[in-house]
């Protein structure tokens, strides 16, 4: 997008004004929460494995499917969005934050109704996620096919 | 010793994401898009299946093994049906993520009401 000389003065002027984020802090939140959610997961694992008799590599989906329904549980009391002021990155970047952004944008449009309110909006936030991981998946996968093939 | 790791890992991953949001000033959607492509692309080079290996739920909880399944589904099927397999196993993996992320979404939004 090319900017013209107003805008660019703009963003300069603006620069100023805006609060500096604590590099430091920000970062040491992301890394306690994001932390303690991944080490939820593994406990959850664990549970799967010991419990239910999955092998380590099956008991992924159960623990993504588990973490999923705290994180929409969490979101539906409304803890999960006071999480992510707190933790940013780090409620954003795990699989529970994917759940959060799915029902958050559900609950927020609930008022619409529910097909053109909640059914309609459930993927606006998610949705990136999903488009720009099944297209690189699969330019990615074609790329490795032909490799495969050729060499 | 599985915990640590995973905790470390896991945290780390969310450094990243948190250094791009503070200093690049990405979105949380711009930055969970980028994870996941990263994810798919680590996958590519079966680098990510390693982290697994070694950091456990640090490495299968955030979102980048989101990318991670996506290209695992499609490459395991591609083995079996060719090219064409690429489409149909895409979603082999990530498909109980996806249902109960829209379950539970919708759910969610039926039971509660919206706060703030």
């Amino acid at each position: 997008m090319k900017q013209s000389f107003d805008q660019k003065q703009y963003n300069q002027t603006i620069k100023t004004y805006q609060p500096k984020p604590n590099y430091f802090i920000n970062c040491l939140k992301a890394f306690v929460v994001g932390g303690l959610i991944c080490m939820l997961g593994e406990g959850i694992t664990t549970f799967y494995v010991e419990v239910f008799n999955f092998s380590e590599k099956d008991a992924g989906n159960p623990t993504v499917t588990t973490l999923i329904l705290i994180a929409a549980l969490l979101t539906g009391f409304g803890v999960y969005d006071k999480l992510g002021q707190f933790a940013g990155a780090g409620s954003a970047v795990p699989v529970t934050g994917f759940a959060n952004s799915v029902s958050s944008a559900a609950l927020e449009h609930k008022s619409e109704g529910l097909v053109l309110g909640v059914a309609t909006n459930l993927f606006k936030l998610a949705g990136s996620v999903i488009v720009f991981g099944v297209v690189s998946a699969y330019l990615l996968g074609i790329i490795r096919y032909s490799w495969k093939i050729w060499f | 010793m599985d915990y640590v790791w995973a905790f470390v890992v896991g945290g780390g991953i969310c450094v990243i994401g948190q250094l791009l949001m503070d200093i690049w000033k990405l979105t949380p959607a711009h930055v969970m898009s980028s994870f996941v492509v990263a994810g798919a692309v680590l996958d590519a080079f079966d680098l990510y299946d390693n982290l697994i290996e070694f950091a456990g739920a640090g490495a299968t909880v955030p979102i980048t093994s989101f990318g991670h399944s996506l290209l695992h589904g499609a490459m395991e099927q591609a083995d079996e049906h060719g090219i064409i397999g690429i489409a149909v196993g895409m979603f082999q993996l990530t498909s109980a993520g996806i249902a109960s992320a829209i379950l539970f979404g919708f759910l969610v939004a039926v039971f509660f009401k919206p706060k703030g």
